[in-house]
């Protein structure tokens, strides 16, 4: 173990190229990652922010806002299930936003929400006509004060405040109250208008001690089968495209993954094939197959370790020059964790087409070998 | 050194090697090839042997046998005292991490370690004994003359240095027996000569065995006896 150390340390230009390569592969699974991340993140954020467990759609609507209805009737059904805290309406609108000061074709991509229970760091519902903005919406020249018109009726909403993480669909979200939303809904999507009290779902908050799995069923009993209820983490889920976007990337990833085991076994093979007399020798003074391959292991860790932390320095660089809002890309501490993760294991899955090869190596070899 | 284990294997009464009978045959496709064929041969507890024979003759599977590298087929094998005929694999590992030593033709010292770090590797792939190793491994290096250059690398060495350096490395362990595999082939008449001489100079005064392979006549004559072997058979 002490002599592969040393050979790390004397010789390093000798793992240059597979360090090299791995500290590419590295940033390729950061920047994957880091994309996904993202696209999830801005798709999700509207859902992730509710400050509920549950998220009710009608049972036709296939998980989707879009194809949801709720009406009053419903509503009071559910709010009358034992174990329901609270529930609060929600409804959204993907339109197009006039900035003003912008050319007339530079619309900003709006997601309409209107609630009634504040989601996390949103304030209670504003006054008719404004609006709390994402943080992602300034990148369109919007600030406090700036009346945004929003689709082709021109429906004013003032903005009054931003709030962070809170994006669907990747366009950001603009968070009004729900008769604003309304207005909004059937001034500008005239074949999909909403009547006085209907909502596209419903977040329902779960009594505390009440299993939100368990009242989730209880609700769409409640509704007759109206209903559908899932919890938060499956409604995030089930958003059209994010799993999608998620096992696209996930299988990219995986494919690099398998590139970089491969990296490991043919780099660590053609170093074991070059030091087959050595080993002979090492193996004929009284060292152990065990002895020689924890070295192998032990410098393929090594070099992954230090590849990851060039690959994680490049990713965080290429996460800084990237200007906001380009692309969406979010490089968090779990994802470079688990990425560095999966490449350590692909190191010592690499190094294993190299154990045969010790483990073959005679040490009557050594004697009786010319130079 | 008092190591236990050790102590009985530089009395010089004692012999180093017993080879009694020791066959060795290799199954090549369908047909059996005998390396060895009743080879017996015994070295007494300081003598130095040289084997001598064209290649093909056997005497690295000799080598081999006597060094606990290969088991034989069928005899005896005692070195140091320690029957090892019918050792495991593993058992012939630990048996030539403690009892022999062996100085290689080829390839033969860590290319990047020190010379100390190179006599230290036995330590490391044994039993650590850390400290005692360290102390053993300069002393050896004064002794040899190498204290000079116990800090440079295999490639800053001369050809004979190096050939010092493995011999250390050999007598690292104490062992009761070196086995010496064409140690002058790379050299000239005169390193060859001096080597050998420093071979004659080193088991001597500690006391070891040696068995030194060579198909250079020039050079038996710093052995105590010569062996020659032809085809697998061993004439003393």
């Amino acid at each position: 173990m002490r002599i592969a150390l040393r050979e790390l340390r004397r010789r390093p230009s000798r793992f240059a190229t597979a360090t090299t390569i791995l500290a590419l592969i590295a940033v390729l699974l950061l920047f994957l990652g880091g994309l996904l991340d993202g696209l999830v993140r801005d798709a999700t954020g509207a859902l992730r922010a509710q400050d509920a467990d549950l998220v009710v759609y009608s049972s036709t609507a296939r998980d989707s806002f879009f194809r949801s209805r709720i009406t009053p009737e419903e509503r009071a059904r559910v709010e009358a299930v034992d174990g329901v805290e609270a529930v609060g309406g929600l409804g959204v609108a993907l339109l197009g936003g006039r900035v003003p000061g912008n050319g007339p074709r530079d619309l900003a991509d709006l997601a309409v929400f209107g609630y009634e229970l504040p989601p996390d760091g949103v304030g209670d519902p504003p006054a008719p006509g404004e609006g709390y903005a994402d943080e992602v919406l300034r990148d369109d020249g919007i600030e406090v004060g700036t009346e945004v018109l929003v689709g082709p009726a021109r429906t004013p909403v003032t903005v009054v405040g931003f709030v962070a993480d809170t994006n669907f669909s990747g366009q950001g979200s603009l968070w009004v109250a729900a008769d604003t939303w309304r207005s909004v809904q059937n001034a500008n999507r005239p074949d999909a208008t909403v009547g006085p009290g209907v909502f596209q779902s419903l977040v329902v908050q779960a009594a505390g001690g009440v299993d939100p799995a368990t009242l989730a069923g209880a609700i769409d009993d409640a509704t007759g089968g109206a209903t559908r209820t899932l919890t938060l983490d499956e409604a995030v889920a089930a958003l059209p495209g994010v799993e999608q976007q998620q096992s696209v990337f996930n299988q990219i990833i995986g494919v690099t993954v398998v590139v970089a085991i491969v990296v490991v076994a043919l780099f660590f093979a053609l170093l074991t094939v070059e030091r087959t007399a050595l080993y002979g020798v090492l193996k004929a003074i009284g060292a152990r197959s065990r002895t020689l391959f924890a070295g192998v292991v032990t410098q393929a860790l090594l070099v992954t370790v230090v590849a990851s932390a060039i690959g994680t320095a490049l990713a965080v660089a290429l996460d800084l020059a990237v200007p906001a809002g380009a692309i969406p890309f979010v490089l968090t501490p779990s994802r470079v964790l688990a990425s560095v993760a999966v490449l350590l294991l692909a190191s010592v899955l690499g190094c294993a087409f190299s154990l045969r090869r010790v483990l073959r190596i005679d040490p009557a070899a050594a004697i009786g070998s010319a130079p | 050194m008092s190591d236990p284990t050790t102590d009985d294997t530089t009395d010089p009464a004692e012999p180093s090697l017993v080879l009694e009978d020791v066959r060795k045959v290799y199954r090549m496709g369908d047909s059996d090839v005998v390396a060895l064929d009743h080879a017996t041969l015994e070295v007494a507890g300081d003598e130095i042997v040289a084997l001598v024979g064209p290649s093909g003759s056997g005497k690295t599977t000799l080598c081999s046998i006597a060094g606990g590298i290969l088991s034989p087929t069928e005899g005896r094998v005692v070195v140091g005292g320690e029957e090892i005929s019918d050792y495991s694999p593993k058992q012939l590992t630990t048996f030539r991490q403690d009892k022999v030593g062996f100085v290689f033709q080829a390839v033969n010292l860590v290319p990047f370690l020190t010379a100390r770090e190179n006599l230290l590797v036995v330590d490391e792939l044994g039993r650590r004994r850390g400290a005692p190793a360290r102390q053993r491994a300069d002393q050896l290096l004064e002794e040899l003359g190498l204290s000079a250059r116990a800090k440079n690398l295999p490639g800053q060495l001369s050809g004979g240095e190096r050939q010092r350096v493995a011999i250390g490395r050999a007598l690292m362990n104490d062992p009761a027996l070196v086995l010496f595999d064409e140690p002058t082939s790379a050299l000239d008449t005169k390193l060859g000569e001096a080597v050998m001489e420093l071979i004659q100079t080193e088991m001597k005064s500690r006391g070891i065995a040696a068995i030194v392979v060579t198909h250079d006549e020039r050079m038996v004559h710093y052995a105590d006896r010569v062996a020659h072997i032809l085809d697998g058979r061993l004439r003393a």
